[in-house]
């Protein structure tokens, strides 16, 4: 077998802060002068704004040239990765996909991008309609019976769900008393840090020695102090939750709320479903398993699918569709709702490519989308094994769905290096690998999620990338040690990110801390 | 130009060839000699300094002579500066590890590696407590303080990444220690004796998905929090030993003890280092609470570190009133197997164990299994 690994170097700008190149008097464009006219019409303009929203300083915004502006913001690019430019199969848990083109040209159609959410709800029964037919995809999708589509992320998708059972629990006069909601270690840490922001405590169940949320620990936690369980599945490490019904009944039992995480449902498309879980709720990335770019942390969806039991306390409005006449309306009327937890209701731009990527796909192209995607996962976990250094999580529980969780912990024995030393090397190969959410349980982590729009090439380029540094850290330690060679930026400071007196996010911040370069004030 | 304190114990290690579980005190390690022991902490010392060679010309090495250190660092090339006369065919003693550890502080060392055991790391940590970073070698019988990197060559890797790498963190680890005389007769009893700064090789922080960059202190300050926020007005509360447990006392402005257990009451302290004796006088049965936290690198709750809540104490505080705490940084690699208690008393261990709750956070438990 050839060695696909091949000479790459990113571009390195030493691109300064747009406010380091401010130039006072530079303009990007200048705007006419008013002419008399309007001026004897409208006055200044400036002075009908009421006194009290009139700013009375100038913004201090960057003073430049339009060609220096385009030119700084393409090199920033220049000095990025992004889905379209690597073989984002290291973004484990991401589950990175390729976002079709033609969707994109929908999403920036002006029959859709000049659409206002305060049209009257006559003038835009088209957008409507394309919610109310995705409400009813998902009910298909996970066996749930109504939907809202108001969160913006996934994150803001648990809050949804923590506000719906704090909303269930409420109506019944149970609020009090519920005051526990139970994780697992290796769903996503939202699942935790959410429901703590709507005034729970958080139980955490750790893993058994499989790798599977542990059953005897669950049944120790749950209680009639139990609001809801809070599960993702399959969990971080890969590790499908086999006993999941057992989990869901006994939680039931005690009167609790099933919620899941399907952020990522990305290997079970017409394989399993949330309703055969026993789950109440769920939600989806539309940005992850269904195709709509992540927008770096821009506008996502959540979507929430629900048991009717609960279709009342979901968040308003929603999205319904009259039975005569056929027309869709905005249903506010919800007095048990749980509120809302984002303006208006809905991304349009990411439902529409969703929308459109299901289509296109349809039932079994879903499915087979699924069944590819563990494919890959399990060819690459395969080749991956054979590396020198590498182990698997858990490995006595061999199987895993759609992404797995590898250790160079064997590595790190043998050679000093881990996986914080892979992964500055491999920017030198034009890619990256993510490691795992903190703080670490398995030791040197890394995260790999192959989902189905990589082919088998691809997936050989990485694996080769990750042999010949395992081989590097084994043979040709130097070339670790000062990695990485051809990057934007070498050895980064990290105190600059986690020590809350010395990172600046803000130029504001900066100032405030800072003069000249990183010179402390 | 770095400087690095280098201690060799030239006599750790020597009882375990011989079976005799630790070579503290002259008359075991006599008899370790009779046996035929031969010296290796040196031999350990050395694989540690060959990790170190790529930097051997940036490194100055401080050391007292002989085998306590110079001769291995003369041996492995480095430029040495002798502290003092190590003493050649001397029999060496804990005073002379106090002593070269103090005069290494003195000489402004930028870190310390020690080649020993558990009974050396105790000796360093009577010399510097947490005033300099130290790496331990495991050089000796007992290696039970989490002090020492897993093997040589691992400790020679973290001191260049300290010295030279990129900017790095330092955390307090435990020295724990066991009576070597009841070890010989079966039974092992680790306390904690202290905490020593030891360089933390960070986890390189991830874009996006760890945004925050939570390191140790602030998960302390969430599980002190959580456990101040917890207690009751009028209720004693027992505070056990470790650095997490000493952070709540600090949280509420009382003093307290790090090794020892205090009693705080409405927010004050009421006793400090106490005995067995003067905790049974204290407490009251059944509304007595009692915080702990996980002590050492193999998960103990109770029986090691905190012998001073013994049996009688437990049974009269109940399982219900005990809370433990810990960071999930501290919990780490522990996570998804069991906790372990050791009590002295089979019954009340087998009480203790099954399911119990960890405050890991602000609003936030972890299940732990407890296991004796």
């Amino acid at each position: 077998m050839t060695d696909k690994t091949r000479p790459f170097h990113q571009m390195r700008w030493n691109e300064p802060i747009i406010y380091q190149k401010s130039v006072p008097g530079q303009r990007g464009i200048l705007i006419p002068e008013v002419e008399d006219e309007i001026r004897t019409l409208v006055g200044d303009g400036i002075s009908s704004i009421p006194d009290t929203v009139r700013r009375r300083d100038l913004p201090n915004l960057p003073e430049m040239g339009q060609p220096q502006v385009v030119r700084h913001f393409n090199h920033l690019s220049q000095e990025n990765l992004g889905a379209d430019s690597n073989i984002d199969i290291g973004q484990g848990t991401c589950t990175m996909k390729h976002s079709p083109k033609i969707n994109e040209i929908f999403a920036r159609s002006p029959k859709l991008a000049d659409l206002h959410p305060l049209q009257d709800t006559s003038t835009v029964q088209g957008i409507l309609e394309i919610f109310f037919r995705v409400g009813e995809l998902f009910r298909e999708i996970s066996g749930l019976d109504c939907c809202s589509l108001q969160p913006g992320g996934g994150t803001h998708g648990v809050l949804a769900l923590a506000s719906i059972v704090k909303a269930w629990h409420r109506d019944r006069g149970e609020d009090e008393k519920r005051d526990e909601v139970i994780t697992t270690l290796f769903s996503h840490p939202a699942d935790a840090a959410v429901p703590k922001v709507k005034g729970y405590k958080v139980i955490i169940l750790p893993p058994d020695e499989e790798g599977q949320p542990d059953l005897d620990a669950f049944k120790s936690a749950v209680s009639d102090r139990t609001a809801a369980i809070f599960f993702t599945n399959p969990e971080d490490t890969g590790i499908f939750n086999s006993r999941i019904r057992e989990f869901t009944d006994l939680a039931h039992e005690f009167g609790a709320l099933c919620c899941y995480d399907q952020a990522n449902a990305n290997g079970l498309l017409g394989i399993a479903r949330a309703r055969e879980a026993g789950f109440d709720i769920s939600f989806f990335n539309l940005h992850k398993t269904f195709s709509s770019p992540h927008g770096c942390g821009g506008p996502a969806t959540g979507l929430v699918m629900a048991d009717r039991r609960l279709a009342g306390y979901l968040p308003v409005p929603v999205v319904k569709r009259h039975e005569d006449s056929g027309l869709y309306y905005l249903d506010w009327n919800l007095p048990k709702s749980c509120g809302k937890v984002k303006e208006f209701f809905g991304v349009a731009p990411v439902v529409v490519r969703a929308y459109a990527w299901i289509m296109a796909l349809g039932a079994d192209g879903l499915e087979e989308a699924s069944r590819t995607a563990v494919l890959n996962n399990n060819y690459f976990m395969k080749k991956m094994l054979q590396i020198r250094g590498c182990s698997l999580s858990y490995p006595n529980h061999p199987a895993r769905i759609e992404q797995a969780r590898y250790s160079w912990e064997k590595m790190k024995d043998d050679t000093g290096f881990g996986t914080g030393d892979v992964q500055r090397r491999i920017a030198d190969f034009g890619t990256h690998y993510w490691a795992s959410h903190e703080p670490w349980v398995i030791p040197e982590p890394f995260t790999i999620e192959p989902s189905e729009s990589y082919s088998k090439e691809d997936i050989d380029e990485y694996l080769d990338i990750m042999a010949r540094i395992s081989r590097e850290c084994y043979e040709d330690p130097e070339t670790i040690r000062n990695a990485p060679h051809n990057s934007t930026v070498h050895h980064i400071d990290h105190d600059y990110f986690d020590d809350p007196g010395k990172w600046a996010i803000t130029w504001r911040e900066y100032n405030r801390k800072y003069d000249g370069y990183f010179n402390r004030r | 130009m770095k400087r690095l304190g280098l201690i060799v114990n030239p006599i750790a290690g020597m009882g375990g060839s011989v079976g005799l579980k630790g070579t503290d005190g002259d008359d075991v390690l006599r008899q370790a000699i009779a046996l035929g022991a031969s010296p290796r902490a040196p031999l350990r010392a050395s694989e540690a300094l060959e990790a170190l060679g790529l930097h051997k010309d940036g490194i100055k090495i401080f050391a007292f002579s002989g085998d306590m250190g110079a001769s291995v660092s003369e041996g492995a090339g480095f430029r040495t500066v002798l502290l003092k006369d190590g003493g050649e065919g001397r029999r060496t003693s804990a005073d002379d590890t106090i002593m070269a550890a103090r005069l290494m502080e003195e000489s402004g060392v930028d870190l310390i590696l020690f080649a020993g055991g558990d009974g050396t790391a105790r000796d360093i940590y009577a010399a510097l407590e947490t005033r300099v970073p130290v790496i331990g070698i495991p050089a000796g019988v007992k290696i039970h303080s989490p002090v020492f990197a897993r093997n040589p060559l691992m400790a020679g890797k973290l001191a260049g990444l300290f010295l030279f790498g990129p900017p790095m963190g330092t955390r307090e680890l435990e020295v724990m220690d066991i009576d070597e005389g009841s070890f010989r007769s079966g039974s092992v009893r680790a306390s904690l004796f202290g905490y020593l700064l030891v360089p933390f090789e960070r986890r390189h922080l991830q874009a996006g998905k760890s945004a925050g960059g939570k390191n140790e202190m602030v998960e302390i300050d969430g599980v002190v929090r959580e456990v101040s926020g917890r207690m009751l007005p009028e209720k004693l509360y027992l505070v056990g030993p470790g650095s997490t447990t000493a952070a709540v006392m600090r949280h509420l402005g009382c003093e307290g003890t790090l090794l020892g257990i205090d009693a705080i009451r409405n927010g004050r302290t009421v006793g400090k280092d106490l005995s067995e004796k003067e905790i049974l006088r204290m407490i009251e049965p059944g509304n007595t609470g009692l915080i702990i936290t996980v002590i050492g690198g193999q998960g103990f709750i109770l029986g090691r570190g905190n012998q001073q809540i013994s049996p009688e104490v437990l049974r009269a505080i109940g399982k219900k009133n005990i809370i433990i705490i810990a960071t999930p940084s501290k919990l780490g690699s522990l996570v998804g197997k069991a906790l372990f208690v050791d009590t002295g008393d089979r019954s009340l261990d087998r009480d203790l164990c099954g399911y119990m709750r960890i405050v890991t956070g602000l609003g936030e438990e972890t299940i732990f299994r407890v296991d004796r």
